[in-house]
């Protein structure tokens, strides 16, 4: 076997697999308290995941996940299309969505406090603050590749305007919306925790906090490799199903 | 030349009542682009006219508006006597980019034209089978677009064309994304098809050798402001075997002179 195909043959996960035996041994002699050794946070982990406290808070967190990416789904995409479809929208919105795309929202969470109150309410609000405008731009984007050649030939053959938008654009368009919502599900997680851990007094901020307070390093790491690995397999789950729609792109 | 050879005046009074007519037709872009200036053309009903001229000159666009997708700037298009406002039912279209949905199968995609149109689903499917065996494309019902070559989904394209049944067949350079030898096949087969299919067809081409090879007339447009510049009827018969055609002297004298004429705006 030749070193290249050796090469070919490493595993993705393997530098995973270096950084945690890189991670125990620091744990292990190191000796910095911040750092407990990684099988440690494993065992904590797989304990922490069946605590009351734990599903209570993945529920309250689910639910303003939820609630927020709903708002975001439900107000995104139409402000998308509109934008995508008609000029004048774009033209008085664009720079808003810019703006906003942009923005360091984290920023915001804190002034959105004395408005909607030190609750789920806020988090809800952060959610779809975070994760609304990727929908929209790519809603937008989405609608403007949809050919002219196609809208041209669906107007042809006597294509009426709701024909077109439902027949034409909306499933052209579908590839980049679904990679919005993918993008928005990343921001939408980011969202959620941040405004928990900005308030905390919910959700997983409430636990970060309670093991920080308490300089419980074991369970605050175990509750972020918790957190980041349902992040991932959200995401990798919005993948899969944008990648089924990969052929779109293709004949494009 | 010969006596199929006409000098300039656009209107021709053979055959009848032209079917569309285009009076004064210009096109002027707000750029101050000048696309199309004061084109005056009747399309005999039956024939496959070719709209002939160097790249830029202004032929989609003309044919463009001639379908209602495009409004001139001046001038009108009368089809069947009936001024032009819109796409309509009696015109059917064949995209140079195919303009096939990417998301359906060759089927739904032939079917497309008569989905629209608000055909009950097993009849338009029973008549997108009929054009995609007619244009070749028994067993690729179920493919999708881009896994088929070029050339299979301009067949798709055709075939959609052609379950609407309308009169006219306006076709924009449908050939110039395939490869050479697959142009000559498409090329044949639509003349075999036309044998078939009673259509009026407006073609558009930059390519000499396929529009003296397919049509009955070509129309000869100048370079940008586009007008026409000459009128051309080969007088190929195009009811013998297909592969005849490029033999015959009057193929070949045409393609001649028909350059001879072009050669002037290639500066």
């Amino acid at each position: 076997m030749t070193p290249r195909s050796l090469l070919d043959r490493v595993p993705s996960g393997l530098s995973l697999v270096v950084w945690a035996a890189v991670w125990e041994l620091i744990g292990r002699f190191g000796g910095v308290d911040l750092i407990p050794p990684m099988s440690s946070i494993a065992v904590k982990a797989v304990e922490i995941v069946q605590t009351d406290s734990f599903l209570e808070a993945l529920a309250v967190t689910a639910q303003a996940f939820g609630i927020g990416m709903a708002l975001a789904i439900v107000v995104g995409i139409p402000l998308g299309v509109a934008m995508g479809v008609w000029r004048p929208a774009e033209k008085l919105l664009n720079v808003w969505v810019n703006i906003f795309i942009s923005a360091p929202l984290t920023a915001l969470v804190p002034a959105l406090m004395p408005l909607l109150g030190i609750g789920q309410t806020t988090v809800i609000a952060t959610v779809f603050l975070f994760a609304v405008w990727v929908l929209v731009i790519d809603t937008q984007a989405g609608i403007r590749h949809v050919g002219s050649s196609l809208v041209d030939m669906a107007r042809l053959f006597g294509g009426t305007r709701t024909q077109i938008f439902f027949k034409v654009l909306l499933p052209g368009a579908l590839p980049e919306i679904l990679t919005g919502l993918r993008l928005a599900v990343v921001r939408g997680v980011k969202g959620v925790v941040i405004g928990q851990i900005i308030i905390a007094l919910l959700g997983f901020g409430e636990l970060f906090e309670l093991y920080l307070q308490n300089f419980l390093m074991e369970e605050f790491w175990a509750l972020v490799f918790v957190v980041f690995a349902l992040a991932f397999v959200l995401v990798e789950a919005v993948g899969v199903v944008e990648r089924r729609f990969d052929f779109y792109a293709g004949s494009r | 030349m010969n006596a199929m050879t006409r000098p300039l005046p656009a209107k021709s009074p053979d055959e009848g009542t032209p079917i569309v007519r285009v009076e004064g037709v210009a096109m002027r872009y707000a750029s101050g682009v000048t696309a199309l200036d004061g084109i005056d053309l009747d399309f005999p009903r039956g024939k496959l006219t070719t709209l002939l001229g160097p790249s830029g000159c202004g032929k989609t666009t003309l044919l463009k508006i001639i379908a209602g997708l495009i409004r001139p700037t001046a001038g009108s298009v009368q089809v069947e006597g009936r001024p032009v406002t819109g796409p309509g039912p009696e015109r059917a279209l064949v995209f140079q980019d195919f303009a096939l949905l990417p998301w359906a199968t060759v089927l739904r995609n032939v079917a497309f034209g008569l989905e629209l149109r608000g055909t009950p689903k097993a009849e338009r499917e029973a008549i997108a089978e009929k054009y995609i065996r007619e244009v070749g494309l028994s067993g690729f019902e179920n493919q999708y677009p881009n896994q088929l070559s070029g050339g299979m989904r301009q067949r798709a394209g055709l075939a959609r064309a052609l379950t609407v049944n309308s009169d006219i067949l306006m076709m924009d350079e449908p050939f110039s994304a395939v490869d050479e030898q697959m142009r000559r096949k498409l090329q044949e087969d639509l003349l075999s098809l036309l044998q078939v299919e009673q259509k009026t067809v407006i073609f558009v081409t930059h390519s000499i050798e396929e529009a003296v090879y397919l049509s009955d007339r070509i129309v000869l447009l100048s370079r940008r402001p586009s007008r026409v510049s000459a009128i051309r009827d080969p007088g190929i018969p195009h009811d013998g075997p297909p592969d005849q055609i490029r033999r015959d002297q009057r193929y070949l004298d045409t393609v001649d002179e028909i350059w001879d004429t072009l050669k002037q705006y290639l500066q």
